[in-house]
């Protein structure tokens, strides 16, 4: 049955202007000189004081960027003007004489930034029990409960911190999941990239907490380059919610992060997104261009990596959050929900990729699109000739709602041992009218009817995530589809 | 308490009510009886406001007010519930959920406050009970996979939750056996009172030994063509619709 006529009205109804988080916090801030080029790259690399061979990291990645082997990806269904990388600043920061020592010395207009995003730091601190690091555009302004996680041996801070504490931890794993030659956008964050978290979670500890990076861009015309990196050591267990915002603009904005995971012998690594970068306007001006590059390496026996990811922002959003099963026994999971309105496009998904015995992984993917959105969900699961006993199950659904929009599944699926068992499943459905009319019958909104709806949808998805980003996620999805229907 | 004067409607270009005249007053429960395509569940969807079913002329009168001028929702804030005939499946939707997000919009519309978790489970369970319905009825979700039974009854508990003012009933009784009738009579019998009126849709008299209306209405061709007391629903059953048909 086809969506009524007022569905699609209000769905396409929905504006960028209900996007809450579009604030310009007003701070001064020190900026790299616009453009791109080797000194822009030791530049960034002199403000953070870092080390010799990581200097020497950037510039091979930065020189393997220019030369012909790194190539943009034109292969995403995705469509947008070609970026000039010359007009950019890589690097903002906002001005404080010297590194805040605790939260006492942050910058209070910083804090308050953080307040109107939902995330009072210093209550977060005594009440939620949730440890943050907080990214303002390429430098980490704050991180919350350091002192308690030390304590047990657990490393979070900011990556720039870590080369300079934990410089071998960093040396060995930085790099080894996701390479410089990756792909075009990991090279360009391999050179430029500001901050990012990095977490080390010790033999046998169980993270008592949940550890969350808040990735705020501020700066206009800047682009940010997080770069995260989590290694759970062998019979660890860790869990990471990671969240972003960005002011509404007219111009586009290029995120283009690397997120690298290490789970050794019995870890497990439980990361969560809930991205939510400005998506633009409802005529699809402006928003974030994020081009994201996660992968996580079960590299021991028995090892976990579980992807949970809630996409609603971004203009443009490229991004395959994927496990490399190595280790015998181990599992890899990818959850995710991604909403598409008005203008906006995605194309992602997952890879799995299967190496050693007994593997096995599952995909749950959830598109929903409204307005123009489209939507791919591109996944790939390769199995390889010694992973003996694989098993795969992958779920994609797709929702559409109203005539415009789009939602296209690509899956791959590369067999090389006859033991594996592989299975797909896929459906396209549309909101009917049916279940409009019996919400609303019901006293529903035409728009709490469609949360309601969207929200059962997605359901599988939300019970993976922890239970305050559940609510938190129910409540960013009403808020994307907000004037989607009504 | 619901007046309609001189109905009409065209759905998909024929015309379905052709003129249809009824008074219900508070704390009466009325039958529509008819043959199948005379119009009954097009009044229902009309009365409720479904999309495609408008009224093409004549007026509705609900409390004083002009209901056909609603939308869907100010409807059912209103307090006119209808238990569908085909209840929807709303899959990964806790019927908990439903119940709980309805049960909310009607009473903050009324200017009461929202129910607690707590104290909506508590009244949730105390129906749940007089129909005989398992709790985990609750963690269901909305109609996936329920029988026909069920999902009537989850129809009857939904009108028993929102306290409608007038409940209109389309078809209740199809699809039930005998002993699932029963219990859903039994639970709409509870919900009769002086306040609260029903609309009963039934092309058999059989739900009515159940429910025993005040008044009962034969719809035909668009039009009520005799009205009685509840007598007249054992006659149609013995004498069938004949008599009513353009044909003789």
């Amino acid at each position: 049955m086809s969506v009524s006529v007022e569905t699609v009205k209000s769905v396409e109804a929905a504006t960028g202007g209900e996007y809450k988080y579009g604030f310009y916090t007003d701070i001064e801030s020190e900026l790299a000189p616009k453009g791109l080029n080797e000194d822009i790259v030791r530049f960034i690399s002199a403000k953070k004081g870092e080390p010799e061979w990581l200097l020497d990291w950037r510039l091979k990645a930065f020189r393997l960027w220019l030369s012909s082997a790194a190539e943009e990806p034109a292969w995403a269904n995705v469509r947008y003007s070609p970026i000039d990388f010359q007009d950019a600043y890589y690097y903002a920061a906002p001005k404080q004489a010297e590194a805040p020592k605790s939260l006492e010395e942050v910058d209070p207009a910083l804090l308050e930034t953080y307040e109107k995003l939902g995330i009072p730091l210093k209550e977060q601190e005594i009440l939620a029990g949730v440890a943050i690091d907080a990214v303002f555009d390429s430098v980490s302004v704050a991180t919350t409960f350091k002192g308690k996680l030390a304590e047990l041996g657990i490393i979070f801070c900011p990556i720039s911190e870590a080369v300079k504490t934990h410089p071998e931890l960093v040396k060995k794993y930085l790099g080894s999941v996701v390479p410089v030659a990756d792909n075009f956008y990991a090279t360009l964050n391999s050179a430029v990239f500001s901050d990012g978290s990095f977490v080390y979670v010790p033999k046998g500890v169980r993270c008592p907490m949940e550890l969350s990076t808040y990735f705020r861009i501020n700066t206009a015309e800047t682009g940010q380059f997080e770069r995260t990196l989590i290694v759970a050591d062998v019979g660890s267990h860790v869990s990471y919610l990671e969240g972003c915002t960005a002011p509404m603009r007219s111009e586009h904005q290029l995120h283009a992060a690397v997120v690298e995971l290490v789970a050794l012998d019995d870890a497990e690594i439980k990361y969560s997104t809930v991205q939510n970068w400005y998506p633009g306007d409802k005529e699809g001006r402006g928003g974030i261009y994020n081009f994201v590059t996660k992968r996580g390496a079960c590299r021991g026996r028995n090892s976990k990596i579980s992807w949970t990811q809630v996409e609603t922002g971004s203009a443009i959003t490229w991004k395959y959050p994927s496990v490399i099963l190595q280790g015998d026994h181990s599992t890899g999971e990818f959850y995710s929900v991604a909403i598409t309105n008005n203008y906006q496009q995605a194309d992602t998904g997952t890879k799995m990729i299967h190496i050693g015995r007994n593997t096995s992984s599952t995909i749950i993917s959830k598109g929903i699109s409204a307005g123009h959105g489209q939507q791919t969900y591109r996944g790939l699961v390769r199995i390889l000739g010694k992973a003996d006993n694989a098993r795969n199950y992958t779920q994609c659904d797709s929702l559409l709602i109203g005539e415009k929009c789009g939602g296209h599944t690509v899956p791959y699926i590369e067999v090389k041992n006859q033991t594996a068992k592989v299975e797909h499943e896929a459906t396209t459905s549309k909101i009917s009218d049916d279940q409009l009319f019996y919400c609303r019958q019901r006293g529903l909104s035409d728009e709490d009817a469609v949360a309601l709806i969207v929200n059962g949808f997605c359901r599988e998805v939300f019970q993976k995530l922890p239970m305050e980003f559940a609510v938190e996620a129910q409540k960013l999805l009403g808020i994307s589809l907000e004037g989607a229907i009504g | 308490m619901l007046e309609i004067r001189d109905l009409h409607t065209v759905v998909d270009g024929k015309p379905i009510l052709r003129g249809v005249d009824l008074e219900i007053v508070a704390g009466e429960v009325h039958a529509v009886m008819g043959p199948n395509g005379s119009g009954k569940s097009t009044l229902a969807y009309v009365l409720s406001g479904r999309e495609g079913y408008h009224a093409d002329s004549g007026e509705v009168l609900y409390d004083g007010q002009m209901l056909l001028e609603l939308t869907p929702e100010e409807r059912a804030r209103a307090g006119l519930f209808l238990a569908f005939q085909y209840p929807v499946e709303i899959p990964g939707v806790p019927n908990a959920t439903f119940l709980r997000t309805a049960v909310n919009a009607v009473r903050l519309a009324r200017g009461e406050e929202e129910l607690s978790a707590m104290a909506f489970l508590k009244e949730a369970r105390a129906k749940l009970k007089q129909l005989q319905m398992d709790e985990s009825f609750l963690n269901r979700q909305v109609n996936v996979g329920f029988s026909g039974g069920e999902k009537k009854r989850n129809e009857i508990l939904q009108m028993a939750m929102l306290e409608p003012r007038l409940a209109v009933l389309d078809e209740t009784d199809s699809g039930l056996d005998i002993d699932a009738l029963k219990i859903v009579a039994d639970g709409i019998n509870r919900l009769r009172s002086a306040g609260r009126a029903m609309l009963v849709i039934t092309h058999y008299q059989r739900l009515l030994d159940y429910i025993v209306p005040d008044k009962v209405h034969v719809l035909a061709e668009g039009r009520i063509v005799r009205s009685g007391g509840k007598e007249l629903a054992v006659e149609l059953e013995k004498k069938g619709y004949a008599e009513f048909s353009s044909a003789a």
